[in-house]
């Protein structure tokens, strides 16, 4: 009896794997390596951008690509942690604003020392993050709902704050504006904040892939409730997610001093949408459990190359926001297509 | 069952509600050393609400419980874990996104000797995987060969295998099992029934909800019926039939009007 059970399961493996159409065998493929489709987008869109205008390629516009993701593909790395755990973070951008202009208002003209108000700033991000984790943990809110409230709180108060001002680069210490310095590494210009970030996604995508924390973020994303029973601290884990994300913004905010060669309370007001943007256009899903901060730093390249692409194209920049947008809805398809995988 | 031993788990007056539902109404259990304890009941008697609060998935409203005789608290599943008793939870609580060796890690993830685990945290994913695939293989499981598949690919049936493993590979005092053959097909569920005997004859105890009566008669010592959140009664399959222990479970008759051969009941 045993022999015809194990015999009929090998005839039912055979006839699972026959029936393998090249449709499905691609859909496996992406399952494993959901990187894949953002990697031929960026290459394709290279290879595109180039033909059109071979400026495109040369080291000093992927420089300057480098430059204008850096602040962005940072944000959005604090964001695929959220995202990867089912959540979303609207409150990105102000949490930023806010880390930033309290750091540079307390370093301005020669107040706190350039270190402190730098830890200061990502000391603010750590406390706005567990702010986030405490409310979406304790009260059960949704994250949605958690860091929309958060959003508007945080620029309010950043706003009265500052009363609307600026500080200018040259009211800073030098250390506040060192992530924006450049030096030369072969024919490209890299900035400190470049450095910085890629270092950034060296160290969360290890943790991510190599650490239990890792697995457990994945599995809490996953299914919260299965996580649960096999014995996770759901909420901590929860809760040390979005303290690391606000840490990863406060860390940001001085990444984008140097950028932006000042801090105002009026910079990046689309962080929340891009950083979005660059997390689902990597292949990371928004139902949580499934993605990649390579993916994710994919995604951040991508928007990089179409702006920078179709800018030199001689194209209105409402195509790439067009172009943008409908690379998010084919991402989120194909995300939902491939979670339909079956073996 | 020699009642002089004390048993490995046990559980007096078992109170769980949920708001104006009561889930359980004042519930007695209890667990002997190698023994097979099945549960049985109709749907929603109690009976995962029973095991929840035996392993820490609920806390209960009220009642006490011990565990080789020492009164134990569990607030959380990973307590119970942590106590040696490993459930497959009805529901089976894997992460489908994560690969076969990560599921039977979960919540206790093997890090790399040296520096790599303890400055890094690395993760072991090498030995584990070389374990989760023995542990497979140890109850019976040839079919999954790939320990980095993700469990979402995988059949209803080998996603049973992949929690009874780990439940039987972690289980240091219990292992409690929550219809772990509800979804099977009958070569599944097979294998499930021959891993409860290679479970016992380790020497562990084992709690067994069915709704499966051949199953349940086939390899448990005792029957614990729940009914209507309460205990219906105690029975062997020896003391009792099939279609007692059915007419009991769904009220047709009690304990006390079938009480069974002489020298059965419990
Ligand atoms: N989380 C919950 N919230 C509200 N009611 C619940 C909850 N869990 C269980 N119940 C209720 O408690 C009672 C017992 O449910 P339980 O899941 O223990 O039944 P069961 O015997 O396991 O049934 P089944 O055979 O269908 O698995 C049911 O009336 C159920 O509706
Ligand atoms: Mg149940």
């Amino acid at each position: 009896m045993l022999g015809q059970v194990v015999t009929a399961t090998t005839a039912a493996e055979q006839f699972a794997l026959r029936r393998r159409s090249p449709v499905q065998r691609v859909q496996h493929v992406l399952h494993s390596y959901p990187a894949i489709s953002p990697f031929l987008v960026l290459v394709i869109s290279f290879a595109v951008f180039t033909m059109i205008n071979p400026r495109f390629a040369q080291p000093n516009s992927l420089s300057l690509v480098l430059q204008q993701v850096a602040v962005i593909g940072a944000l959005a790395v604090g964001q695929t942690l959220i995202i990867l755990t089912a959540g979303i973070d609207l409150s990105v951008g102000a949490v930023t604003i806010l880390a930033m202009m309290l750091s540079a208002k307390l370093a301005e003209g020669n107040g706190l020392p350039g270190i402190l108000a730098v830890l200061v700033g990502i000391a603010l991000g750590v406390a706005a993050g567990a702010l986030n984790g405490t409310l979406v943990t304790r009260i059960g809110l949704p994250p949605f709902i958690v860091t929309l409230g958060t959003l508007s709180v945080f620029t309010a108060i950043g706003l009265l704050y500052t009363r609307g001002q600026s500080v200018q680069a040259v009211d800073l210490p030098a250390l506040l504006n060192w992530t924006g310095e450049t030096f030369a590494v072969g024919r490209f210009r890299i900035t400190a904040g470049v450095v910085l970030v890629a270092v950034l996604y060296v160290v969360v995508g290890f943790a991510l892939a190599n650490t239990a924390w890792g697995r457990h973020v994945y599995a809490v994303g996953d299914d919260k409730e299965a996580a649960r029973l096999a014995g996770i601290r759901v909420d901590r884990v929860l809760v040390s997610v979005y303290v690391i994300a606000g840490a990863i913004y406060g860390l940001t905010a001085w990444i984008l001093i140097g950028r932006a060669g000042a801090a105002s309370p009026n910079a990046i007001t689309d962080a929340n949408l891009e950083s979005i943007t660059a997390v689902v256009i990597g292949g990371t899903s928004l139902f949580g459990g499934r993605g990649a901060v390579l993916g994710t730093l994919l995604g951040a390249l991508i928007v990089g190359f179409f702006r920078s692409g179709l800018s030199l194209a001689g194209v209105d920049d409402q195509y790439r926001v067009l172009a943008v947008g409908l690379l998010v809805l084919v991402a989120v398809a194909v995300d939902q297509w491939i979670r339909r995988v079956r073996a | 069952m020699n009642t002089s031993m004390t048993p490995v788990l046990s559980a007096r007056g078992l109170v769980k509600t949920f708001g104006r539902v009561v889930g359980l109404d004042g519930v007695d259990i209890d667990l002997f050393p190698g023994e097979v304890l099945a549960v049985i009941g109709d749907n929603g008697a109690g009976k995962s609400t029973l095991i929840k609060c035996l392993t820490g998935a609920l806390v209960p409203d009220a009642g006490s419980m011990s565990l080789d005789g020492q009164p134990v608290q569990f607030k959380r599943p990973q307590d119970a874990r942590e106590a040696g008793i490993e459930t497959v939870y009805q529901t089976l609580a894997v992460a489908p996104a994560l690969d076969i060796a990560s599921n039977l890690y979960l919540g206790r993830e093997r890090l790399r000797p040296g520096p790599l685990g303890s400055v890094l945290r690395m993760l072991d994913k090498k030995g584990m995987r070389r374990d989760a695939s023995q542990a497979l293989a140890d109850l019976g499981i040839g079919t999954l060969q790939n320990m980095a598949q993700p469990v979402e690919t995988l059949s209803g049936g080998q996603r049973q295998a992949v929690a009874v493993a780990r439940a039987a590979a972690f289980g240091s005092k219990v292992i409690v099992l929550d219809e772990p053959t509800a979804a099977l097909g009958v070569r599944e569920s097979n294998q499930v029934l021959k891993m409860i005997g290679e479970v016992r004859s380790r020497g562990l105890p084992v709690i067994l909800i069915s709704h499966n009566m051949p199953h349940v008669f086939e390899v448990a010592d005792r029957i614990h019926i729940q009914r209507l959140g309460r205990c219906g009664g105690l029975i062997t399959p020896q003391s009792h039939t099939m279609s007692e222990a059915v007419a009991i479970m769904t009220g047709a008759t009690t304990l006390d009007e079938t009480p069974g051969r002489v020298g059965g009941g419990a």
